[in-house]
């Protein structure tokens, strides 16, 4: 499973609440909680994603709140993939649930800048940056991760199960 | 094994388990609010599931937008309410019935010592305070636990907190943990436990010890625990006749360290706008001035939180120069504060004070910030933008510098007050 876009960057302890601030949890559309996503750090994020983008973020991405709005605004919003230096917990297994890839590496971030284009191997961890000709590698995602990951999720297994 | 390994270890029915091993666990209770529980409930339908895997092992609590505060929210009230009523949940708490989720699980007997508990609400750390396994997940796996009562952990690496010495008149859990995190830093104990002992934590009353555990997750932590003694097997049998078998630690049970904290002399302890670990003694904060002070939620809306800051208050005016939310954690708390009179306290000193719920804390009703404004919070989060505008500032501290500050229109050291 490969995917291959443009970077956006940010930096460390990009939380729940400037991903998706608490006045926008009663929306129920997802597409309009993806136009909200990262309003907290950049009101016009969505635009600048709306094409799919690699999100390559510091430590500590998605902290706080287990609120599933988090990866859901930023999956709506054409996130592809997410490289970080570290996840907070929960975030980390929302996003997978979801379908929505995340990897941690602690070297891309300071050999990316905004509009890179990225491709990102998620089944042997490998992240190659075009423009400066190199590979970086995260920490692969155990199978039965990558599992739910390329059944969109959780959720499809889940109804597979049940069949 | 320590204790969460030992509760891991009953619960997957493994006979050893060590950090880092993923787990099957067998989940003992599972709790969501309106806010993730709308999601769990449109999951549900999606994935073609009929029933829950115990209706009795499930709570429903509305608690974020008490009562509704727009059509929106009101929407969202009605699809949880009629996916508690088409499930035929017992444990469904609507607007007025219940409180705080995490107040909710702890009064009305849900948590008891040595389980597992998951809740679709990051604060589900607070019930370690009693001695169970408990953490926060989304609504996608709660989906997931809805249906097959299981989850799959990874066994975290628990940092042991051990705590000695007595609180000064004023200070109590709210100012240590602030301490602690200062120490930890606001993502130190990512995927890890952190196990509150000492001869502090035995003192320190179960109300006090959920104060403690809640705010474990502002430090990343996946789970906050206090081995349980005569107390709470006091309190949680005076909250349910269910049957519960308390899990202790071994004698030789292995931490990935041990921080030593003393509270002697220790002075009430602030959290600066944006960061939890943002930490200063309150002496040396300067002139903060504030336009509102909130005491309630999760993490300091109990009774001891409420009388505290009612003593200081009592026969005295909130400043004109700001103004002050109460909402008690729970419709037991506020009939409880309302007997002991201290909601004619609060009225009196000109609070506002409003229904049982999570009140101003997470920034959509009840208390909503503007732009440049400044307050002072006994909840448990300061990021940017938490209770409101994002050029908005949230200082967090304890319920007796909450009602010392709301005297005062500024961050105040309750010794200071005539």
């Amino acid at each position: 499973m490969k995917v291959e876009a443009k970077a956006l960057k940010y930096g460390d302890n990009i939380n729940t609440d400037i991903i998706i601030p608490g006045k926008y949890l009663v929306i129920m559309d997802e597409e309009e909680l993806g136009r909200h996503a990262m309003e907290g750090i950049d009101p016009v994020f969505s635009g600048k994603s709306r094409d799919g983008i690699v999100l390559v973020v510091g430590d500590n991405f998605g902290s706080g709140s287990s609120r599933e709005q988090a990866p859901i605004a930023l999956k709506n919003a054409n996130v592809k993939c997410i490289v970080a230096k570290s996840f907070a917990r929960i975030f980390y297994r929302n996003a997978i649930n979801l379908g929505l890839p995340v990897l941690e590496c602690s070297d891309l971030w300071s050999e990316v800048i905004e509009g890179d284009i990225l491709t990102v191997s998620l089944e042997d961890g490998l992240i190659e940056n075009g423009r400066i000709r190199r590979t970086f590698k995260a920490q692969p995602l155990p199978p039965f991760i990558l599992d739910i990951i390329q059944s969109g999720g959780l959720l499809n297994k889940l109804k597979q199960s049940l069949k | 094994m320590n204790i969460v390994e030992k509760i891991l270890s009953k619960a997957s029915g493994e006979k050893e388990v060590t950090p880092g091993q993923i787990v099957d666990a067998k989940i003992d209770y599972a709790m969501i609010n309106e806010i993730t529980g709308y999601l769990v409930a449109k999951y549900f339908k999606d994935v073609g599931a009929k029933k829950v895997w115990d209706k009795e092992r499930v709570t429903i609590i509305l608690d974020h937008t008490i009562p509704a505060p727009t059509a929106q929210a009101a929407e969202v009230h009605r699809i949880v309410r009629d996916f508690a009523r088409d499930l035929d949940i017992p444990g469904f708490y609507d607007v007025g019935r219940g409180g705080v989720c995490h107040q909710v699980m702890v009064e009305k007997g849900y948590v008891k010592p040595g389980e597992v508990i998951v809740g679709a609400d990051s604060h589900t750390v607070t019930y370690g305070a009693l001695g169970a396994f408990s953490t926060g997940i989304g609504s996608t796996e709660m989906t997931s636990v809805f249906i097959t009562g299981r989850l799959w952990f990874k066994v975290p690496k628990v940092i042991r907190i051990d705590v000695a010495g007595e609180f000064d008149r004023f200070v109590g859990a709210k100012d240590l943990f602030l301490r602690v995190a200062k120490e930890i830093g606001f993502s130190g104990a990512t995927y890890m436990g952190l196990e509150f002992t000492g001869p502090t934590v035995k003192n320190m009353s179960v109300s006090s010890r959920l104060t403690l555990c809640n705010m474990a997750i502002e430090v990343g932590a996946k789970s906050g625990i206090v081995e349980p003694d005569e107390k709470t097997v006091e309190y949680v049998k005076s909250r349910t006749s269910d049957p519960f078998t308390p899990l202790n630690g071994d004698s030789d049970a292995e931490y990935d360290r041990t921080l030593n904290i003393n509270v002697d002399g220790l002075p009430s302890q602030i959290a600066c706008p944006g960061a939890v670990d943002n930490v200063k003694p309150v002496s040396e904060l300067g002139d903060v001035e504030l336009d509102q002070i909130y005491i309630g939620s999760c993490t300091n809306g109990r009774i001891e939180d409420l009388q505290a800051a009612a003593d200081i208050l009592r026969g005295r005016q909130v400043n004109p120069r700001t103004r002050l939310v109460v909402v008690p954690a729970s419709q037991e708390i506020f009939i409880d504060a309302m007997n002991k009179g201290l909601i004619q306290t609060f009225a009196e000193a000109g609070a506002a004070i409003a229904t049982a719920s999570c009140g101003a804390c997470y920034g959509g009703h009840l208390g909503v910030l503007a732009a440049g404004e400044t307050c002072l919070s006994t909840t448990n989060r300061n990021f940017i933008g938490r209770m409101g505008d994002p050029k908005a500032k949230v200082y967090l501290g304890s319920p007796t510098v909450a009602a010392a500050s709301a005297l005062t229109g500024r961050i105040t050291d309750p010794n200071t007050l005539r």
